[in-house]
């Protein structure tokens, strides 16, 4: 087998995009980690000759790439669908305004929900903001498309969309590196108030801008390069874009392919004159009815979701299934198996506070991060989560409907990079308004859920230089908080004794829980002394087991091996370290009555 | 050319099914061929169940593997090597480590681990190649290049040399582990021959 030549890149579509942001000249990128859109920075952080940084959340990054595009500079914001809700205030302003310097707006869809709490649709977002949204298929075309989105962000004076999905950003496949591109505008201050200052006479006028923009770029999809009519079988014709054009090509590899690079504005007669090819019209894109709606609206009769799941990911059986029933081959069936969900880490600071959670009968708000696996067995110690820096209005809204009746009984539980995202607005409203009810920072130092990303709080930029960390607990008392507490998450009876008193208080109180996320490179390096289970003293209890930590198990024994072991023949197991996965941290040791665990001595 | 083929990897998070499935995209990359490869990250690596899905031939569009339709299963857990089931078809090759890694309702003793999974895929026709990977790793030196132990065991269902693959292990990983990875490649590779 002979080897090629050439070098060809493999790379995941994220690390695409942060080599087409790259290539394309882009000179500032601002977002907020968020999977499936987090690695596009990290990558683009590597680059010579780009600023990036992690922003305090997704309207701030946004925010920040409009000033570096009114600047003239090429520029890139990047954030998960549910950051562009965040982002959506200046998005659709910035629609108004052009840009000067290239903008993209990179929004990265999950459907299915590997990692999100909901799976909208980002591109109802092209529509509502009047915007030209881009979709690339795989990481290949993402790399081409995004630098095609910076040329007509410039061209057309706008703010280009550009939409990946979990299977473009965190799928690898080939391409090859590019030439380098830069801007025709030249960066520097430039006073355009009639553009840039959105004041209702000034917006009036850029409304009227907008349209025409539109118009402008609906006539450059008619014979734009990413929209392609593949020849093919005319007895089925698919209009597709995005990841599910792979799936219809895979599916139906002779049929008749209308695949659209850009999914807003719509190329009406292109559209139509395939409409017109092809004896049956089949629309197949995940999530919404966006397509279909739109050229259901030009008058078009065509299939869609009728056929094609609206929910979840699509593939390329569920393509082929729901077109073509006939010609889907029987599986094997599914075998029954214990669940194996995502856990907390072995020797994680959140288990801590989750434990003392489980046992104090509270209704606790929840917000996103690791810690939302507070919610799973055995601990189950969460109660809602809905999104970003919302656990701390929750419980607040909470404790106003019911008065006296929650006083004591709802906790929010925030990280300390939410905490910094959009939960800081619910704590100086839970001062203003007053409510008592008490909020748990968990500060582990980093964004741990998105991969150790660093954070305002952390001490370090997105490069790992010294940056300012905040202080959260002046923070707190800064917004008018009286009541302060710091506690180690990991020393569970002290942690105890601290949360019961603040939750006797009458007014709002904090209590950070503070320390450093395992996952931590200097934790991971640091030499820890693990524990270790003294078997013949365990009795069998289950308090270590209750942690859920995944470094212990649970060993059954029966009645006769129970007697062999020296235990009370009704003793049903005992409890084992794993001391490779232990990590030190000595909150088993804590709940253990019998001093059945020690610690290993150096 | 013209061969195709389908692999996927299932696991538990942190066991090193990316960097494993990596070396065997890097080694379908040198041979010539397309590939796409499809990973899940966030939530699902915290411990959870955790695949990698490799597809490669000529030309490949979808990065998903379709149900009934994977030729090879690298399975990192016993257990993991029937979860996928619907994924695998007859003639289907599970090359599996026989590590248990309990999942949290076993460890906790709420119920007993599944342990006649693998009887089950064989009855189904399936080859099932079983590797102690753990332990072969361990005999290298490093209990943590189990998983290039794995690649080195699926690494003769596939037309590369094994010199491609030392290129890539060389290539991929730190140098002062290049050694004891590729005993370890050598190692798995001598179990499935």
């Amino acid at each position: 087998m002979t080897e090629k030549t050439d070098n060809p890149l493999w790379m995941s579509g994220n690390e695409a995009i942060a080599l087409a942001a790259y290539e394309a000249g882009v000179k500032v990128a601002s977002g907020y980690p968020g999977t499936p859109s987090t690695e596009i920075l990290e990558n683009l952080s590597c680059y010579e000759g780009v600023y990036t940084e992690w922003a305090p959340n997704e309207k701030v990054g946004l925010e920040v790439a409009i000033g570096a595009s009114f600047a003239g500079v090429r520029a890139l914001a990047t954030m998960k669908h549910v950051g562009l809700n965040v982002a959506a205030d200046p998005l659709f302003t910035a629609s108004y305004t052009g840009v000067r310097g290239g903008l993209v707006v990179l929004v990265a869809d999950d459907p299915e929900m590997h990692s999100s709490q909901n799976e909208q649709d980002s591109r109802n977002y092209a529509f509502a903001a009047k915007l030209p949204m881009l979709e690339p298929s795989d990481p290949a075309e993402a790399k081409e498309l995004l630098k095609q989105a910076f040329a007509i962000s410039e061209e057309y004076d706008t703010p280009v969309l550009f939409r990946t999905t979990t299977r473009i950003a965190h799928v690898k496949g080939v391409l090859a590196k590019g030439e380098m591109l830069s801007s025709l505008v030249i960066p520097g201050i430039e006073k355009m108030p009639a553009k840039f200052v959105m004041l209702p006479g000034n917006a009036r006028a850029r409304r009227v801008v907008v349209e025409e923009r539109m118009r402008r770029l609906r006539d450059m999809t008619e014979n734009a390069p990413f929209n392609i009519v593949e020849e093919g079988d005319s007895r089925r014709g698919f209009i597709t874009s995005s990841v599910s054009y792979l799936y219809v090509k895979e599916a139906f590899p002779e049929a008749k392919v209308l695949k659209l690079g850009m999914c807003w504005p719509l190329p009406e007669q292109m559209i139509r004159d395939f409409a017109s090819s092809v004896e049956q019209l089949y629309v197949v894109e995940e999530l919404d009815p966006f397509l279909e709606l739109h050229i259901k609206a030009m008058g078009i009769i065509c299939h869609g979701k009728d056929l094609i799941p609206n929910q979840g990911e699509l593939n390329t059986a569920i393509v082929r299934k729901a077109i073509d029933p006939a010609s889907v081959a029987e599986l094997f069936a599914p075998v029954a198996l214990p669940m194996r969900p995502p856990n907390m880490c072995a020797g994680c600071p959140h288990r801590g506070i989750f434990y003392n959670l489980s046992r104090m009968k509270l209704f606790v708000s929840g917000d996103i991060g690791c810690y939302t696996l507070g919610f799973l067995p055995p601990l189950s110690a969460m109660d809602s989560c809905v999104c970003m820096g919302a656990s701390v209005g929750i419980a607040h809204g909470m404790a106003k409907a019911l008065g006296d009746d929650a006083k004591g009984k709802v906790v929010s539980v925030i990280g300390d990079s939410t905490f910094i995202h959009s939960g800081l607005s619910g704590l100086i409203n839970t001062v203003y308004n007053g409510s008592s009810s008490l909020l748990i920072i968990l500060d582990n130092r980093i964004t741990a859920m998105t991969g150790q990303q660093n954070n305002p709080a952390s001490g370090c930029n997105i490069k790992g230089e010294a940056a300012n960390a905040i202080d959260l607990e002046a923070l707190c008392r800064a917004v008018g908080v009286k009541h302060v507490d710091v506690v180690n998450p990991h020393d569970i009876n002290a942690s105890r004794k601290v949360l019961d008193k603040a939750l006797e208080r009458d007014e709002a109180s904090v209590v950070i829980a503070r320390a450093p996320c395992v996952l931590l490179p200097e934790m991971k390096k640091a030499v820890h002394l693990p524990y270790r289970t003294q078997v013949a003293s365990c009795t069998g209890c289950m308090a270590c087991v209750r942690l859920g930590c995944p470094a212990i198990s649970w060993n059954p024994v029966s009645p006769q091996k129970a007697k062999a072991l020296g235990y009370k023949e009704k003793q049903k197991g005992f409890a084992l370290i794993n001391e490779v996965q232990c990590n030190g941290c000595g909150q088993c040791q804590a709940l253990c009555k019998f001093d059945a665990i020690v610690r290993r001595e150096a | 050319m013209g061969a195709q083929g389908n692999i996927l990897f299932s696991g538990v998070g942190g066991q090193g099914i990316l960097l494993a499935s990596e070396i065997m995209a890097y080694a379908l990359l040198a041979a010539g061929y397309d590939a796409k490869k499809s990973e899940v990250h966030g939530m699902a690596q915290r411990g959870g169940s955790v695949t990698a899905q490799l597809r490669y031939g000529d030309k490949v569009y979808s990065p998903l593997i379709e149900p009934g339709r994977a030729d090879i299963q690298v399975a990192f857990e016993m257990m993991e090597a029937v979860r996928y089931l619907p994924y695998l078809h007859k003639g289907s090759t599970v090359i599996v480590n026989t590590q248990k890694i309990l999942p949290p309702a076993v460890a906790t003793g709420q119920t007993s681990y599944p342990e006649d999974v693998l009887n089950h895929i064989s009855s189904l026709g399936m080859k099932v190649v079983l590797v102690d990977a753990f332990d072969l790793a361990r005999e290298v030196g490093e209990v943590r290049t189990a998983n290039v132990v794995m690649v080195g065991a699926v690494s003769t269902f596939l037309p590369m040399d094994a010199s491609v693959y030392a290129r890539i292990i060389s290539a991929r990983v730190p140098a002062r582990f290049r050694d004891v990875n590729l005993q370890a490649f050598a190692a798995g590779r001598k179990v499935s021959q």
